[in-house]
């Protein structure tokens, strides 16, 4: 019931005539679909192997993979559900494949539990969520962004998340390419909490030459050494890959270094403090953000996604109207930068968080903020209007 | 400068096809920045759908689309609901025979009358009528110019080009005629 829309292939049956050998698109100025951009930039990233279930508004990403992926010698596969998804995307990372999928928030949640798996077993993969308005269902077609807090505690247990946020389809593209890398590097579940506005929304899209664009590969354990596959000794551990000879036990329960599953507490405390750890202590070369006046700014905006294009035009108005506002744009909910939100928070009077939900990354904005902090909330379903901001940044300026 | 445009119709009358086309000619082919964001009723076929255009010669913060510069409709709900809309001494195009506009009150809006489908009809193919639409969007819009509008075009329908061509130069001259002598002030609003 809450899925819309078939695959359809017709629709993008010309794309390859500007491929180049890699498979990849040509270099040059594009006018694309942020949806589309996420399956081109997956190809950039070296992505090969895809398995969803199509969900508005994230549709348009699986029927892309449908053309592009055997394009480039790789694999789109409808699976059952979202559920079946996320455990391809397991499968094919122990495989040795970058792997990835999209959905919206119903489908999200489906993916909870073996996101968790994905997280304890440390397989690299890209989920990427095109969110939508409203808990179950909710309004497929319109905007939301409500699994904010879900990307960082949906799955259940101790969990450290990464996600990214973009806010146009340029960075949509961009970020995509950044979520493979990350994975790769921290093998670890990356999420893009992209929205239903960036995620359909036509834009200008510069794609670059595959040469310039860092591309990330796992560091693949050889069988011959015999290593640890889990040595909670070192973050970044090489990945052992099923069928090259490595015989390692990979497991959902507690595991040892041997990937054995055991109640010893000193081995649940070594896996999870490795598993949080190796996020934790690398946080800040994870952290992105964007800044707009933020110089001598007072007020000071911190949005992120589609809200965060409301809420630069509500800082220009709000500059024209001689209130000295800045934007701080998370591009990295997750791991939340707590010391960028410390840093600015000491330099303005107040911070107002527009989000299209009921108060989510502003909370984790008023723990670490040394100033009054505001929720700008309104219900998904429409973007909202920067004049709402404007008025929010009227009322705490005076 | 911002200028934005709203092209709505009924599914499978082409309304987002058009737009895609316009806000195409304008990046790719003007060097401006736009933004084109699409709606729907939730009918594939009969329900309205619509493309919202932003241009812009500055990077482009709010993508939506708030008081329209210019409005194309292909039905008469188009122009009754978006009509309020319209920013002041803004523009209409409306397929003749689908839309009137007798019961519009409002006298600072430049209403173009466009016999798209007949236009389509009598080059031989009645799906056109939303190329033709196009070519009279470009007679009012002084941010994207026929000569764009053909290439991107020729990239959204390579196999059959020298017909849309046809029925987007129909649709640029008979709006350029119907603006006349106010052309030129035309040209400005948008």
């Amino acid at each position: 019931m809450r899925r819309s829309g078939e695959v359809k292939v017709s629709a993008t049956t010309t794309i390859n005539k500007k491929n180049t050998s890699s498979g990849a698109l040509k270099p040059g100025t594009y006018f694309m679909m942020g949806n589309f951009a996420c399956v081109e930039a997956a190809i950039m990233a070296g992505c090969r192997f895809y398995a969803g279930y199509p969900i508005t508004p994230s549709s348009e990403i699986f029927e892309r993979a449908c053309v592009r992926f055997p394009e480039v010698g790789g694999s789109a596969i409808e699976m059952e559900d979202e559920v079946a998804s996320a455990a391809a995307l397991i499968g094919a990372s122990y495989a040795g494949s970058k792997a990835m999928t999209a959905t919206s928030g119903p489908g999200f949640s489906l993916m909870m539990e073996n996101i968790g798996l994905a997280f304890i077993t440390e397989a690299p993969l890209v989920i990427v969520n095109v969110q939508r308005a409203g808990p179950s269902t909710g309004i497929p077609t319109l905007v939301g962004q409500g699994d904010m807090m879900q990307a960082r505690w949906g799955s259940h247990g101790d969990l450290e998340t990464i996600a990214y946020s973009p806010s146009s389809v340029q960075e949509f593209f961009d970020l995509t390419i950044t979520a493979f890398n990350t994975a790769e590097r921290f093998r670890t579940p990356v999420f893009v909490m992209a929205d239903q506005v960036i995620g359909m929304m036509w834009e200008r899209l510069k794609i670059p030459s595959i040469e310039g664009v860092e591309v990330l590969q796992r560091k693949v354990m050889d069988a011959k050494t015999r290593a640890k596959p889990f040595d909670y000794a070192n973050d970044f551990i090489p990945m052992p890959i099923v069928g090259t000879g490595t015989n390692i036990n990979v497991d959902s329960l507690t595991h040892d270094y041997r990937g054995y599953p055991s109640t010893d507490y000193t081995v649940s405390e070594s896996m999870i403090g490795h598993l949080l750890g190796k996020i934790r202590r690398h946080a800040e070369e994870i952290w992105k953000w964007d800044g707009y006046l933020l110089d001598d700014a007072e007020e000071l905006v911190v949005a992120y996604g589609s809200t965060a294009r409301s809420a630069l035009a509500a800082v220009k108005q709000a500059r024209a109207n001689g209130i000295k506002a800045g934007l701080l744009r998370l591009i990295t909910p997750w791991p939340f930068p707590d010391a960028i939100i410390e840093r600015y928070s000491r330099r303005v009077h107040n911070i107002v968080v527009p989000e299209l939900n009921y108060g989510q990354i502003v909370h984790p904005v008023r723990e670490n903020a040394q100033c009054p902090v505001i929720g700008i909330n309104r219900a998904p379903g429409a973007l909202m209007d920067p004049t709402t901001i404007v008025d929010a940044l009227e009322v705490v300026a005076n | 400068m911002r200028s934005e445009i709203r092209i709505t119709g009924l599914g499978g009358q082409g309304a987002i096809t058009a737009g895609n086309i316009l806000a195409r000619a304008a990046v790719l082919y003007e060097g401006k920045e736009a933004v084109m964001t699409e709606g729907y009723s939730p009918y594939v076929t009969g329900g309205w759908s619509r493309a919202d255009i932003v241009i812009s010669t500055e990077p482009i913060d709010y993508p939506l689309v708030t008081k329209l510069d210019l409005l194309v409709t292909m039905y008469q709900e188009g122009l009754d609901l978006n009509l309020k809309m319209i920013k002041g001494n803004g523009a209409v195009i409306a397929e003749k025979q689908l839309v009137s506009f007798s019961g519009v009150t409002r006298k600072d809006l430049r209403m173009i009358p466009v016999p798209a489908t007949s236009i389509a009809e009598s080059l031989g193919r009645k799906i056109a009528a939303n190329v033709v639409l196009v070519g009279s969007i470009a007679a009012l819009v002084e941010s994207v110019s026929i000569e764009s509008l053909k290439k991107a075009l020729a990239d959204r329908f390579p196999k059959a080009i020298e017909f849309n061509l046809k029925a987007l130069d129909a649709g640029y001259e008979l709006a350029s005629k119907a603006t006349g002598e106010h052309m030129e002030e035309a040209k400005q609003v948008v």
